[in-house]
């Protein structure tokens, strides 16, 4: 019932309230009296009715104006209240009933006034908190960031696709340093987000460091980190070291717990204080719990620092072996002499002779060292303290994978370390074991795993056939080649880099015989099972990685998912420079610049800029409008060579520019002769401005840019350009999905459309 | 009668020394300065020791060391290694191979030829 219908009821239940009495007294009156008293009265009533009739009126009138008067305090008066406090509940909370009407609204007003005021010292208190923790956050985020730029390590993060979901301006710079090839960023350009890193590294290599620390994650290491040295295709040597990021099942509560906070849905005191047991049955479960969900690499180029260690390491190794003959003849010689006072003269003359030679040529040997020392030498391999056993089932694994042939394990003690590059290692016994398969034809292989003194044995055992040493020595010169995987090293290679031997031996009362690869053992080292979970939840691990990038969404890796949203997937924004409109009249592109897109970001920092001889004058006409001159062309690389570049700049990522067509008719042109094709989705923001706005005449960039409310920097340039389409894609997109366009086939499909569309008319 | 040994080593500089003290103790010596000379002259010469040095040209001492082994004839040859290299791993390949006794250069010549001597009691 609202407040007009009960301001009638009143007014009817007044009326009847001074009317009512008066009528009902003179019913009564008049079913008591007689005929004649009925005369009188109507007489009398006659008289008197106007002036009580008017005096009835006239108080109702009065009663209406008093009943009016308190519904409009009271009534309208809190409703008018309720409606401002609604505003200050949403829009204003600044604002304040004005206290009127009534003391009783009144009071009511400014008890609602003091309550909306202690409201907003909670509101701003609050917020304050919140501006202090977000001030904190970013300000963690920008010495992180800092911190990262300012290490002299490169340093990526990678998903277990080997998806790089983060890297530091060092590793940028390294690989950019790495870089073959002619144009400023081929190579270089290939680090960036949401890029394999495989490009960059060996997968061989990663995939095994990965197992290896798997393998000590199993066994509870401490310090689940691998080591490995890596040769680039430049030849430039770099030193990674990866650690894993980790995922336990429990780690939200762990995480919660050490900050203090008690789980939200964890409210009583109890449950609370069952939290920490939680947390300690997570640290006493090794493995299971634990998943590797990428991994940290730190790349340092040692090329320099490995190459002045290699040589003075061969200085330290000449100074002190080569001279040791030289010694041992003079020692000899002394002795000789001194034991042989008998000696004649001419005898004891040839041996001053050896004496003095040899002297000398230790004197010249230690002045050719000393020369050599900046000479580039013979490599060797830093190598890395590894548990034997480790390396073995690695190699057993491999052996049963790539060659098929059972492994059996003799004796193995398992708590030899030693000191090897695991990579090289494994390379060798698997092909010392695919030699022994292909030539003689064994059915298994054992591997015995020993330790005498310092070193450590390493025995692939075999029964039956009988192999020549010499056969072994051939096998020690070869490359060791096993299926389709090629090494440069051979054996010896990995035997000397380890400073180990290896050699045929037979056992024959066992009918068996015996490759042994002796190897330097390494100290053990005192590996104290630490608290896992404290390791893996201290504070020195940053907390604020985005780790949603962690789940590998790319499963078919290369493929570009078309039922992908377009906010998902990673783009190639790019724009050409040309002599002019006529690709097939033999104008040619002179600049190329692309800017790549990854998860909603424009990534101002991974671009492809580069100008193009085009071999063609430039056309005069065309100099005002692109900026670009003989002279600047001159000298740079023809689009042969920056085409490729590109095409690998662009690789798995949808491409987009605006009118593609213009720039995709230049590439196809050239795709043939050059071999390589751009296979990609190709999305036209002219196209797709169309989708979007039907109804305006101009579709170029700048008015579209204007529409979205876009700054135009920088265009006229290849890369100014991309980078504004890319910005007009990124608006485009939460238009589209307003539109129901929400994959990359949708909105494909709907840019065909236009396209045909636009034809059409 | 004076036992015999082959001194197995390319440089003239050791040669000597080694040749002269030897011949002093009173052995019988001869001396080979290639691996393959090695093996000839042990067939020839059928020494009871040799002194076998492992850097050599064509024929490293390891593996005239297993020629000499694999020799059933000349099963009671001694042999003592000499090397300039005093890597752990290479005194066991040594001795694996089937050497008596690995001795790195610079050698005392007392104990050279204490050792020598004890081999051949």
């Amino acid at each position: 019932m609202n407040a007009k219908t009960r301001f009638a009821l009143a007014v009817a239940v007044l009326g009847l309230l001074m009317t009512g009495p008066f009528l009902l007294t003179v019913g009564i009156l008049w079913v008591d009296l007689g005929a004649e008293e009925r005369a009188g009265f109507l007489v009398a009533m006659d008289r008197w009715l106007p002036v009580g009739g008017l005096v009835t009126i006239m108080t109702l009138i009065l009663g209406l104006q008093l009943l009016r008067a308190l519904f409009q305090q009271y009534v309208h008066g809190l409703l008018r209240m309720a409606e401002t406090l609604r505003l200050m509940l949403g829009a204003n909370r600044n604002f304040r009933v004005a206290p009127e009407g009534p003391p009783e609204v009144r009071d009511l007003a400014r008890a609602a006034n003091d309550l909306a005021q202690q409201r907003n010292e909670l509101l701003d208190d609050v917020e304050a908190q919140i501006r202090v923790a977000k001030a904190t956050v970013e300000e963690e985020k920008n010495r992180l960031a800092a911190l990262m730029s300012e290490l002299a390590l490169g340093v990526v993060v990678c998903n277990l696709d080997g998806r790089i979901l983060l890297y530091n301006s060092r590793a940028r710079l390294q690989f950019k340093a790495l870089a073959q090839g002619p144009t400023s960023m081929s190579g270089g350009a290939l680090i960036g987000l949401g890029r394999s890193i495989f490009s960059i590294l060996e997968r061989g290599q990663i995939t095994h460091s990965l197992e290896n620390i798997q393998q000590r994650l199993r066994k509870g290491s401490a310090e689940p980190t691998a080591n490995f040295i890596t040769a680039t295709r430049g030849g430039a040597l770099l030193r990674c070291q990866m650690a894993p990021v980790l995922r336990t099942g429990a780690s939200g509560e762990a995480a919660g717990h050490s900050d203090g906070i008690p789980p939200a849905e964890q409210g009583g005191d109890d449950v609370r204080q069952a939290a920490p047991a939680q947390v300690e049955k997570v640290t006493v479960l090794p493995g299971d719990e634990l998943q590797v969900t990428g991994y940290v690499l730190t790349i340092e180029n040692i090329t320099r620092n490995f190459e002045r260690e290699a040589e003075r390491d061969q200085a330290l190794q000449s100074l002190t072996d080569g001279n040791r003959a030289a010694l041992g003849n003079i020692r000899a010689a002394v002795e000789t002499l001194l034991d042989s006072p008998e000696m004649e003269a001419d005898f004891r003359e040839r041996f001053m002779r050896v004496i003095s030679d040899e002297a000398s040529a230790m004197s010249s040997r230690l002045d050719a060292t000393m020369n050599r020392f900046a000479d580039s030498l013979k490599t060797r391999w830093p190598l890395e303290d590894v548990l034997a056993i480790d390396i073995l089932s690695a190699a057993a694994r491999r052996i049963e994978n790539k060659l098929k042939l059972p492994i059996k394990h003799e004796e193995q003690d398992s708590n030899l370390w030693m000191r090897v590059d695991g990579f090289s290692l494994i390379q060798a016994i698997t092909f010392l074991a695919s030699r022994l398969q292909d030539h003689y034809e064994i059915r298994e292989l054992r591997l015995r795993l020993a330790a005498e003194g310092k070193m450590v044995f390493v025995d692939l055992i075999w029964s039956g056939t009988t192999v020549s040493s010499e056969t072994l020595y051939t096998w020690e010169l070869e490359p060791m080649n096993v299926g389709s995987e090629t090494s440069p090293l051979t054996l010896r290679d990995v035997v000397e880099r380890h400073g180990g031997e290896i050699w045929y031996q037979r056992e024959k009362a066992a009918h068996r015989a015996f490759f042994r690869i002796v190897l330097p053992a390494a100290a053990t080292p005192d590996a104290p099972a630490v608290d896992q979970a404290q390791h893996l939840h201290s504070d020195s691990r940053p907390e604020y990685y985005d780790f949603d990038l962690f789940a590998a969404r790319d499963a078919e890796g290369a493929g570009i998912d078309l039922d992908r949203k377009l906010s998902e997937l990673a783009y190639s924004v790019f724009d050409t420079e040309t002599t002019g409109l006529q690709p097939s009249q033999g104008d040619e592109i002179i600049q190329m610049g692309a800017v790549r897109i990854v998860n909603h970001r424009l990534l101002r920092q991974e671009i492809f800029d580069q100008l193009v001889d085009p071999g063609i004058p430039l056309k005069p006409e065309g100099i005002p409008i692109h900026g670009i001159t003989e002279a600047m062309v001159n000298g740079q690389p023809r689009l042969d060579v920056v085409l490729p570049a590109f095409h690998e700049f662009c690789a798995e990522t949808v491409l987009v520019a605006h009118n593609a067509a213009f720039d995709m008719r230049f590439f196809q042109l050239k795709e043939d002769s050059l071999g390589i094709k751009f296979t990609q989705p190709v999305l036209d923001t002219l196209l797709l401005s169309a989708v979007i706005h039907p109804n305006q005449e101009s579709h170029k960039l700048e008015l579209i840019a204007e529409r979205l409310g876009i700054n135009v920097i920088g265009r006229h340039t290849a890369l100014g350009d991309a980078f504004v389409t890319g910005e007009v894609f990124l608006k485009m997109i939460p238009l589209l999905a307003d539109m129901g366009i929400v994959t990359l086939r949708q909105a494909l499909e709907a840019a065909q459309k236009t396209y045909f569309a636009r034809i059409q008319y | 009668m004076a036992n015999r040994i082959l001194i197995v080593d390319d440089e003239p500089n050791i040669v000597i020394s080694l040749e002269y003290l030897l011949k002093k103790e009173g052995f019988e010596v001869k001396v080979a300065t290639d691996g393959e000379a090695a093996l000839s002259q042990a067939a020839d010469f059928r020494p009871d020791l040799v002194l076998l040095d492992v850097m050599m040209p064509k024929k490293s001492g390891f593996e005239v060391c297993e020629s000499l082994r694999a020799d059933a004839t000349l099963a009671d040859l001694k042999i003592i290694m000499l090397t300039a290299k005093g890597r752990e791993t290479e005194v066991t390949k040594g001795l694996a191979l089937g050497a008596n006794a690995y001795i790195t250069k610079p050698f005392s010549t007392k104990d050279l030829v204490a050792r020598i001597k004890t081999l051949l009691a």
